[in-house]
């Protein structure tokens, strides 16, 4: 990999993401994938998590309906995600991160910040040859490739290991950072959704050019804490920190819908997978969390947000799935449709703290956390669809 | 309106409907205590749309009327003034204020038009009877550490007030329970209440009805509807809307064929209970008991924390035994037992535990055991 850059030598702050992650795991497992059309996700009923890149070149994307997708993609192989397999997965590459620096800050499984500040000598190169090695090794090791974004906060190596995917290598240096941005479009702000690009637009804000028109007052008066956030990122600068080894403070998972939704039913297969799949993560690692949340999005993108604190830390998929469910039937379909559901536990702790009380009123709940554990070491030893849930198909 | 009160007398009166209004409202009128006073008494009415207080208080009327103004505020005042102090509320009815003078301290209270002060609908009341307060107390005083605080399970957020056949006959009953645990008292049927429909009355409810139940020898006016529930002193009249659900059906978690049986000084129990809980944790709050032949040993292992053990001489003749529970609900419902040793009755260390006052079994209570 050639790589040349007048700052190449200055720049600590990157951006890993695996490329299409849960099939690049699949492809990697199962050779004979490696040329088709690959789309992960939750049968014909359900929506696409991941797609391919070959699949992506047809025109599937993330959250898509299956249906929509298989209609884009008909050969596409359609797999029910193994979240275990790429927990583990995951864990190595970290494993080769911890490797650089104690500084990574993991956004989900298969992308991080890392700070490579002061770890020139260590490893004898500057950061951009130590990152380089790093997707080499996790290409050559582990089997997964991963694209890179190099420059000097947080916000711009975000921006830039997007630029190249897959297997991309960008940077963005200092002295470029204003011209790059400038004509850039705001929506490429990590956080900005659709709601605060309809408000940014509405003030006449679509690039990041209209942004530096406004005094930083301006955009404090209009938009709030939001507003001097604007007006930094507008300049290219992003103080906040890599957070090594911070606690994890929440599990969660949403998803949004191709087309809004108000069914019930519909609504209920959705909880019951985001539960199931926060539950395997905390599962995975060794979490637990007396917190559920439940947080709805409307067609016009006002949300709607639950909690409820569990008498009890819980890692099981069929409390949380409860208590969400709960939640959603206390807030009333009524609200609906919806664009955006989404399952979260917080108040987490170590799982030897969860899960130790039963329910007087719910007597068979026992029972069903007995069963669930029994399915997990059977999905555990079979794979993840040896046994799913007559809930999660719909 | 002017009237003349005894400082004593008009603190409690105020404290009541201080304690009602809702610290956090969002309608002025609901912070404010209406006060009327006609020929010979005066009443202080609060309420939070769900319960009304209304306290009737002896005072000298100089001329009869009637006003509103801040419960809290007023309540802070007659505080701070002296013992002894005799206080005049007086307002001209023009200027939108009350004054209150004692001594030589003088207060001008804003208020608001009586006619905005919501009072609640009168209800048709299909039950009616009286019952002593202490009985009231210990249904209530017994119930209460069981409610549920859980939002979602609303229908638990409070004591289930019903008939039902209990040992030897039909029982005034009160049920409380937060899915953990369970407290079902029974008291003797008042005459009059055969046909109450069952109601559950809501948390803040009991803690208000508490405040009358004082007196041992008060006798308690009780009436209730299908939607309300009435509690009435002479002075104190205690309205309240009951929770609009259905209670669930708790005979079925309470367990019949437990057969373990241990008997244990109730206090002594509920000591070591509490000493040994020290150490635990918030990520461990499990308590253990290890039972075998007379011998109960608890203990306490939190590993970021620490580990206690203690010793008890109980009676227990069956298998040895091993279960956990939170010792807050251990140490709540050993707290219950006043009288008698606790008897309780074991099944596995996964089921449901029973424990009762003696042979006594007009009070008794369900834990759920949690894993150790």
């Amino acid at each position: 990999m050639i790589i040349a850059h007048d700052e190449l030598e200055t720049l600590t702050i990157a951006h890993m993401d695996c490329d299409a992650f849960y099939a690049s795991v699949e492809k990697r497992d199962n050779p004979q994938l490696r040329d088709k059309p690959v789309i992960i996700g939750g049968g014909r009923r359900g929506v696409v998590s991941t797609a391919c890149y070959i699949a992506r070149i047809r025109g599937v994307r993330s959250a898509m309906p299956m249906f929509r997708a298989l209609a884009l993609c008909p050969d596409a192989v359609v797999i029910r995600g193994r979240m275990d397999v790429y927990v583990q997965v995951s864990r190595q590459i970290r494993a080769l991160m911890e490797e650089l620096t104690p500084s990574i800050e993991p956004l989900s499984l298969d992308e991080a910040f890392l700070d490579l500040t002061g770890t020139e000598k260590l490893h004898g190169a500057p950061p951009a040859v130590t990152l380089a090695r790093l997707v080499k090794r996790m290409s050559d090791e582990i089997g997964i490739t991963g694209s890179i974004g190099l420059s000097h906060n947080k916000f711009l190596a975000k921006v830039a290991s997007d630029l190249d995917k897959p297997r991309g290598f960008s940077v963005i240096g200092r002295a470029e950072t204003a011209a790059f941005l400038v004509e850039k479009p705001v929506r490429l702000i990590w956080g900005i959704g659709p709601a605060a690009q309809a408000s940014l637009e509405q003030a006449g804000i679509r690039t990041f050019a209209d942004l530096l028109r406004w005094d930083r007052k301006d955009l404090g008066a209009r938009f709030g804490s939001m507003g001097d956030r604007l007006w930094h990122l507008a300049r290219g600068q992003d103080r906040r920190r890599v957070a090594g080894n911070a606690p994890v403070k929440s599990i969660s998972n949403e998803t949004t819908f191709f087309e809004d939704t108000a069914s019930v039913d519909v609504l209920d297969g959705h909880i019951w997978r985001l539960s199931e799949k926060v539950s395997d993560r905390a599962k995975a690692t060794g979490r637990a969390g007396a917190v559920v949340t439940l947080k709805l999005k409307r067609a016009d993108h006002s949300s709607l947000t639950r909690r409820i604190s569990l008498h009890e830390p819980t890692q099981i998929a069929d409390r949380i799935y409860r208590t969400a469910r709960e939640l959603f039937d206390h807030l009333g379909p009524q609200h609906g449709p919806y664009r955006l559901i989404g399952v979260g536990l917080s108040g987490i702790v170590p799982a030897e703290a969860a899960d130790l009380s039963g329910d007087l009123l719910d007597p068979e709940s026992a029972r069903r956390i007995a069963a669930e554990r029994a399915s997990d070491r059977i999905r555990e030893k079979f794979g993840k669809d040896a046994i799913v849930k007559g809930r999660s198909l719909r | 309106m002017k009237i003349s009160i005894e400082r004593a007398v008009l603190l409690k009166a105020v404290g009541q409907a201080q304690s009602v209004v809702e610290r956090r409202n969002t309608i002025p009128i609901l912070a404010n205590v209406l006060i009327e006073a006609d020929q010979s008494a005066v009443s202080f009415r609060a309420t939070d749309l769900d319960i009304e207080v209304v306290d009737k208080a002896v005072a000298q009327v100089v001329r009869p009327g009637a006003t509103t103004v801040s419960a809290v505020m007023l309540h802070e005042i007659v505080r701070k003034l002296p013992d002894g102090a005799l206080v005049t509320l007086s307002d001209d009815g023009t200027q939108g204020r009350l004054t209150v003078e004692a001594g030589r301290s003088n207060f001008s209270l804003a208020t608001l038009p009586k006619e905005d002060f919501p009072v609640m609908a009168s209800s048709e009341y299909t039950a009616n009877f009286s019952a002593p307060a202490p009985v009231l107390r210990r249904l209530f005083d017994k119930s209460k550490f069981a409610i549920s605080t859980e939002e979602t399970r609303y229908y638990l957020n409070g004591v289930y007030m019903h008939v039902a056949e209990g040992d030897g006959g039909r029982k005034l009953r009160c049920v409380a329970t937060d899915g953990h645990r369970l407290a079902r008292i029974d008291a003797d049927l008042p005459e009059g209440a055969d046909n109450m429909p069952g109601v559950i009355v809501p948390r803040k409810t009991v803690a208000e009805l508490r405040k009358l139940l004082d007196n041992d020898d008060a006798s308690i006016a009780v009436s209730v509807s299908e939607t309300k529930v009435r509690f009435a002193t002479p002075e104190i009249t205690l309205t309240s809307k009951v929770i609009d659900g259905t209670f669930p059906d708790y005979t079925r978690v309470i367990p019949a064929g437990n057969t373990r049986k241990m008997e244990v000084d109730a206090a002594d129990f509920a000591q070591a209970v509490d000493r040994v809980a020290t150490v635990s944790s918030e990520r461990s709050r499990a308590v253990k008991l290890q039972l075998d032949e007379d011998r109960l040993i608890l203990s306490v292992n939190a590993p970021d924390s620490g580990a206690a053990e203690e010793e008890l001489a109980v009676a227990y003749g069956d298998e040895k035994l091993e279960i956990g529970f939170n010792a807050k609900y251990l140490l709540e419902i050993a707290s219950q037992v006043d009288r008698e040793n606790a008897v309780f009755l074991f099944n596995s260390s996964g089921d449901p535990t029973l424990m009762r006052e003696g042979n006594d079994e007009s009070a008794i209570y369900v834990v759920m055991p949690m894993r150790v």
